[in-house]
């Protein structure tokens, strides 16, 4: 089972990096840019019937940090 | 009687050495040295201290796998029954990451690594790393790092302030840091995180000497003058 974590900044929290991307496709003459957030984006390849709170641990544990991040846990669509 | 020290060594941890030569150069007697793989710290140890670098290549965080290592469980069970604990540097993002000190250090402000040395502003002398220190004194240290930018939320910036938790404030600013905050305590104030570097700074040679007093202070309280 292949399950993608989004990591992303919390709201608030000052994004040095999404900043200078910011101003670089600005420079490249993209207008219309109002933000830019960068996050990070992990895919795990999980023994099928992982549960949704072991996720949740994994992500809270360690794979982000909750002083600074939120996540967010994509999970596979089930086929039908 | 004799001062009992360890320095943790990760992979990646590159300060490790200078941290054991401060230490033996003040208290008189060389630090244990440990490997994040071991599981058990020496018994009786009197000073724990976490030496700067980029521990795991700083991957997936600045400090995130050590906080995890094996090692590092016995070094909050210690810090929580009230050994002294210093995290320099990556030291800091360790303590940060394994929830012995509130707050993350984020990428700088600026974006670039800025290593020079830094007006530093005492705000605690009551700490045992402190105590040889005046309030209000500036001190020059240096800094090294990429990943300094010390940020927490209001009622964790107010809570450090009201508590005296704030040691050390950087006299300007510096990389982005909430409250110009370099240093902080956890609130029994055994566990000191900076991101400055006062190993770096205990004798002229080094350009400097106003680290030295950090450790003094914690050597003379905790085994005498």
């Amino acid at each position: 089972m292949k399950v993608r974590i989004h990591v992303s900044l919390k709201p608030g929290v000052l994004d040095p990096q999404g900043r200078a991307v910011h101003h670089a496709l600005e420079s490249l003459g993209f207008s219309g840019v109002q933000d830019v957030r960068i996050g990070r984006l992990i895919e795990l390849d999980l023994a099928d019937g992982t549960s949704d709170e072991a996720i949740d641990e994994m992500c809270r544990k360690l794979l982000a940090n909750m002083v600074i991040e939120n996540y967010r846990i994509e999970k596979p669509e089930l086929a039908a | 009687m004799s001062f009992r020290s360890a320095v943790i060594t990760f992979p990646g941890s590159n300060c490790d050495r200078d941290m054991a030569v401060a230490l033996e150069q003040v208290s008189g007697t060389a630090p244990i040295r440990v490997w994040h793989g071991d599981a058990d710290l020496p018994d009786g140890l009197d000073f724990i201290a976490l030496p700067g670098g980029f521990s795991y290549g700083d991957y997936l965080r600045s400090g995130a796998m050590a906080a995890k290592s094996p090692i590092m469980q016995s070094v909050i069970a210690a810090a929580g029954r009230g050994v002294p604990v210093l995290g320099v540097c990556n030291g800091f993002q360790v303590l940060t990451e394994s929830g012995l000190l509130p707050g993350a250090l984020m990428r700088n402000a600026g974006q670039t690594f800025i290593c020079r040395s830094v007006a530093l502003t005492v705000e605690n002398t009551q700490s045992l790393f402190t105590a040889g220190y005046s309030a209000g004194q500036k001190i020059s240290i240096p800094v090294a790092h990429h990943d300094g930018n010390f940020f927490a939320d209001d009622a964790t910036l107010d809570r450090l302030e009201g508590e005296g938790r704030v040691a050390f404030r950087y006299a300007e600013p510096c990389n982005g840091s909430l409250r110009n905050i370099a240093g902080i305590l956890n609130d029994a104030g055994n566990v000191l995180g900076m991101m400055p570097h006062p190993e770096r700074a205990i004798e002229t040679a080094q350009g400097g000497s106003d680290g030295r007093a950090l450790f003094a202070s914690a050597i003379k309280g905790l085994v005498g003058a």
